[in-house]
């Protein structure tokens, strides 16, 4: 099941993958905004430098990937940087999914919005903000999506307590 | 109007205070399907703004997740999507299998396609059932709960269960369906294409369910891909693209179906093209069981797999490993996957994330409905209150899917 291929960093990727679509197009772009990069699982990952979000996403929208699939976050707490994001992107014409990822630190976690690039990730953003305190800059109507506007706390933080009174 | 805490109250536009006025729709409107808040500025009659309100049926699945063991997520993925069981099992098996590298036993990867068609002809028979009803054709949810209630005791006799299956477990199913079950579900897709027939008489003529739905809720393709649309209403746009055919899981590469596409974009086009989707799993089901291999329904791992009851009670080794099993789950290997299917509503989608023990790190669902609200407003702007009825049933949303 899957592909046995497995490829972790950045230049094993870059190397292994040249001919890849969304590979060619971060290294046409700028190399330097890739942070990171993984294949496995099948699955290819690629590490974005927070502040590049959303030009990355314009490349790899105009690279083929035209639809945004997902948008959620991970807390890795108490590690240092404490978030990720992880952008699934999938391309109609390839028919593959691509996975972007960000990494921000705990203080103030914000991050520019992409709703410039695909309309349809307001709620993701809203989301993501609601259940991590994640801010997304420049989102049009960033607030509270899930619980009411009153409540105290990201629920999905790994350091939210599940018992007890809070 | 009074304001409890946290209420968002949508204004009416400035310079047009006099004019417009703001209504509360929901979130116990019977045609809102579930417990979804619209706030709707209206000019008139005529639709200016809509401001959709969710959150009612949020439970924190997805931090419950996190403190199960891998197997005991499953029964908690069908509550999500109650009404298409068996493909939300389905995604997150395919997910968690895919992280273990699993083999899945041939027989296991055909009833799974057999049993999320069978899911998908559920989803979908309700879907026509309360569309038309929220039309104003009441008859028509007699004729598809008829049918519906054909597969709910096939679920009954493969899983014991009417409603929350969760028979697709990790590395295969729970167990070997009934002796008699594809006798069972041969009988029933036998019937099934003049029962579609019957709808199809009772819908596709009717002067006043055709001018309700015909050039009502229009979604260009742009529209629909920049604001994550996905499944039949995508499809209905005109855009081609189903992950069953695209980018196919479980073996649905061996299965010759056709993929409906409208390019009409409104919610007759969607109707059509659902109504066409219940066609081809017809075809689905009878060539899975025409084809359906010999063997075993699970994979050959012990230490991830609960063995036979059977088993279990005659053999030490398996006792030891149901044992712990079920005490201390299994170990899954670090990393992160998405699993995106075609359910009835559209792709679904499970990202996991494992930090290499037994529970799952981080589990999070991405489920058609959530999106496709965005595009309500889009699809109601400029037309009258009336038509919000006939797009919210033809964008066919759960509201536990969107909640989560």
């Amino acid at each position: 099941m899957g592909d046995d291929k497995t490829y972790i960093g950045k230049g094993a990727v870059l190397e292994a993958m040249a001919e890849h679509p969304a590979v060619e197009a971060i290294v046409q772009w700028k190399v330097e905004a890739l942070a990171d990069a993984k294949f496995d699982f099948g699955e290819l990952t690629l590490t974005i430098v927070p502040e590049q979000i959303v030009s990355a996403a314009l490349t790899m929208r105009d690279a083929g990937y035209n639809f945004f699939e997902d948008l959620t976050a991970v807390d890795w707490f108490p590690s240092s940087p404490r978030f990720q994001l992880s952008y699934h992107l999938v391309s109609h014409g390839f028919k593959e999914r691509i996975r972007l990822r960000l990494l921000l630190e705990a203080e103030n976690p914000a991050v520019e919005s992409i709703t410039s690039v695909w309309a349809g990730s307001d709620y993701y953003e809203r989301e993501v903000f609601d259940l991590f305190g994640i801010r997304f800059e420049g989102h049009p109507n960033l607030r509270r999506i899930m619980l009411p506007e009153d409540w105290q706390g990201h629920p999905l933080r790994k350091d939210y307590p599940v018992e007890g009174y809070r | 109007m009074s304001n409890p805490a946290g209420m968002p109250v949508l204004e009416p536009a400035e310079g047009a205070k006099d004019q417009h006025m703001v209504i509360n729709m929901g979130p116990q409107h019977p045609a809102t399907h579930g417990v979804l808040r619209l706030v709707v500025e209206i000019d008139g009659e005529i639709v200016v703004r809509i401001y959709p309100e969710i959150g009612y049926l949020h439970t924190g699945i997805e931090k419950t997740c996190e403190a199960k063991f891998y197997h005991q997520v499953v029964p908690l993925t069908d509550r999500i999507n109650y009404l298409d069981p068996l493909a939300n099992n389905l995604c997150y098996a395919l997910a968690v299998e895919k992280l273990l590298n699993l083999e899945i036993p041939p027989k296991a990867q055909w009833m799974r396609v057999l049993l999320a068609e069978l899911s998908r002809l559920n989803s979908h028979l309700i879907w026509l059932g309360t569309h038309a009803m929220d039309i104003g054709a009441l008859t028509v949810f007699l004729y598809t709960f008829r049918e519906r209630e054909d597969i709910l005791r096939l679920f009954e006799a493969v899983a014991g269960q009417r409603m929350m299956t969760s028979y697709i477990r990790i590395g295969g199913l729970a167990m070997e369906p009934p002796l008699d079950f594809l006798d069972r579900v041969q009988g029933f897709v036998r019937t099934l294409p003049e029962k579609i027939d019957e709808y199809s008489n009772l819908l596709t003529g009717n002067p006043i369910f055709r001018n309700r739905l015909k050039g009502v809720g229009h979604l260009s393709a742009a529209d629909a891909i920049a604001l994550g649309v996905t499944g039949p209403p995508l499809r209905a746009s005109g855009v081609d693209f189903d992950l069953r055919r695209d980018m196919p899981y479980s073996s649905y590469e061996k299965f010759q179906f056709k993929v409906p596409v409208s390019n009409d974009a409104d919610c007759w086009a969607r109707y059509e093209v659902r109504l066409l989707e219940m066609r081809e799993s017809v075809k689905i089901i009878k060539q899975a069981l025409d084809g359906m291999p010999e063997g075993a329904v699970k994979a050959d791992a012990p230490k991830i797999v609960l063995p036979d009851r059977e088993k279990m009670k005659t053999q030490m080794e398996a006792l030891i490993h149901h044992f712990k099993i079920v005490t201390e789950g299994f170990e899954v290997p670090a990393g992160e996957v998405f699993q995106g299917i075609e359910c009835g509503h559209g792709q679904m989608g499970y990202y996991i994330v494992s930090d290499g023990t037994a529970k799952p790190y981080r589990v999070h669902m991405r489920y058609p409905s959530f999106p496709i609200l965005q595009a309500l407003e889009t699809m109601c702007k400029g037309r009258m209150l009336a038509d919000v009825v006939a797009v919210i049933g033809s964008i066919d949303i759960v509201l536990g899917e969107i909640d989560r």
